[in-house]
């Protein structure tokens, strides 16, 4: 399309409506179930889960409180399990009640055997919740960054990223089994979060944007996978410095994903402004520049 | 059945934002809250540059993604085909107003007026508490519709029973009534005319129809 735009009223505009305080509930969910769900796998592996699952659950309530501090009538909040028919808002709220009281007995049976396996079931439910968050933001239609198909499975897998993270800080002793698996797992997330970005970039949302995503790119790369993998193979070679590099390692990984989050949420979340697919004919002009079409800040 | 619908024709709006002006004051919004606007378009090159007003806010979906992702069930569809919220219900999780694919959802956190912290006489007798902390978009002026309807007149057609943004257009470029009826003036223009819905590509069959041209006659026969 040739034709310059202009008139600011049709451009797409970033939306304000959810802050930083909504960023921190997809923060908080997605660490906070990353962990869970981490947690859960290593307990069928024997590793201690009962700090961990404490953490996951804090971080998930975290989430949850930040979110009522930004509801505009946040006494009324119970209304919230009126739609679980259609709303993912609704089913993340539901998934939550089962997630804290399972949480609780779990670590009420800890280290009893049948912790271990209460702990897989908060697994379980754990990957609901996360992608019912994937899927809340997949329903905001009004802003084609967060409706972009490729940010569900980026959001699923950041999440347990940012999870697995805080898991190895707990198991910080060399473990060349499960830092390679960490490994694995921060690569499918950078491709997860390339063909989000690439499909920002051909067409997938506004221009704005894809600025916001682009702008973290470096930062998200380096210090979020290079750096990590590189801390997680000097801890493989170098086991008494372990204790410091992988706790390093998992934190760089999981603050990479939070940044993520809050830029998407908060810097990359444009509306999609007023388009149209015809101008009018209003009995002058040459006819064909009435097929034109207007699209603006795309 | 009825479904409720609006029709701009493009060719007659002048962006004289009477509409907009109308709907704030029959509907008391608070300043920067716009249920009924009209966006400024300047399409094209020079010298080939044309302006477009496109009258637009709460399209009135068929499958209105509002209404799917609230999670309180507050935003509601009418069987007259209206979106509606109940501001009882809704929390104010501005989900909705994210998942609008047209920018037409407002949350006034709280009281906000045109000249200051006090309220100017009219504001203090219209402010709608109930609407401060939840969602709020363009009704249709459903309350006078239906009134007007009861009493007798036809949705549409009669201005007791039209939006306020209908009843104060200077160009007649905005209509509504109902696109069941095969013998109301909404039906009629669209179809003696060439016309689009905005985002319809995203599935939510808005109630929101933009006349661009007149339907080439050859298409009538």
């Amino acid at each position: 399309m040739t034709s310059a735009f202009k008139g600011k009223g049709s451009l797409p505009r970033l939306q304000t409506s959810w802050d930083l305080r909504a960023a921190c509930n997809f923060i908080g969910g997605g660490t906070g179930t990353g962990l869970l769900i981490t947690t859960a796998l290593l307990a069928l592996f024997g590793f201690p889960y009962f700090w961990p699952i404490v953490l996951g659950l804090a971080c998930v309530g975290f989430g949850l409180f930040m979110v009522w501090l930004e509801i505009g009538r946040p006494w009324r909040s119970m209304n919230l399990f009126f739609h679980p028919e259609t709303s993912w808002m609704t089913r993340e709220g539901i998934l939550a009640i089962p997630l804290f009281v399972l949480g609780a007995l779990t670590l009420f049976y800890y280290p009893q055997s049948g912790g271990s396996a209460i702990a897989a079931v908060i697994g379980l439910i754990a990957v609901g919740y996360l992608y019912c968050q994937a899927q809340m933001l997949r329903g905001a239609k009004g802003i084609p960054s967060w409706a972009h198909p490729a940010l569900t499975p980026y959001i699923l897998m950041t999440g347990l990223t940012e999870g697995m993270g805080l898991a190895i800080c707990f198991q910080a002793l060399a473990n060349e089994a499960l830092f390679a698996v960490f490994a694995l797992v921060l690569v499918i997330r950078l491709i997860a979060w390339s063909r989000y970005s690439q499909g920002l970039q051909q067409g997938g949302a506004p221009q704005a944007s894809c600025a916001a995503i682009n702008n973290i790119r470096a930062m998200f790369l380096v210090g979020g996978h290079l750096l990590p993998i590189l801390l997680l193979v000097a801890a493989t070679f170098i086991t008494e410095l372990a204790v410091f590099l992988v706790p390093a390692a998992g934190l760089l990984a999981a603050a990479a994903g939070w940044l993520s989050k809050a830029v998407i949420i908060t810097r990359a979340a444009q509306t999609r402004g007023f388009a149209i697919p015809r101008t009018p004919i209003r009995g002058q002009g040459a006819k064909d520049m009435s097929s034109q079409a207007s699209k603006q800040g795309w | 059945m009825t479904r409720y619908v609006m029709v701009a024709d493009l060719r007659r709006c002048i962006g004289c934002q009477t509409c907009t002006a109308a709907c704030k004051q029959a509907n008391s919004t608070p300043p920067g809250v716009q249920w009924r606007r009209v966006v400024d378009i300047e399409v094209g090159e020079y010298p080939n540059v044309k302006r477009v007003f496109l009258p637009t806010g709460c399209q009135h979906c068929a499958n209105p993604p509002c209404e799917e992702v609230c999670p309180t069930k507050a935003t509601f569809k009418k069987e007259d085909g209206t979106v509606q919220i109940d501001y009882d219900l809704c929390i104010g999780c501005a989900y909705c107003a994210v998942a609008c694919p047209y920018d037409a959802r407002f949350k006034v956190e709280k009281e906000n007026f045109a000249y200051g912290d006090e309220p100017m006489p009219h504001e203090a007798q219209r402010l709608n508490k109930a609407t401060i902390g939840v969602a709020q978009k363009c009704t249709f002026c459903n309350d006078v519709v239906e009134a007007g309807v009861a009493s007798g007149h036809k949705a549409g057609e009669h201005p007791d029973a039209s939006p306020a943004c209908v009843n104060s257009c200077i160009t007649g470029a905005l209509t509504f009534g109902d696109k069941d009826d095969p013998d109301s003036q909404v039906n009629q223009l669209l179809e003696k005319s060439e016309h689009f819905r905005m985002h319809e590509e995203l599935g939510t069959e808005p109630g929101f129809y933009y006349i661009w041209d007149k339907k080439n006659m050859g298409d009538l026969l």
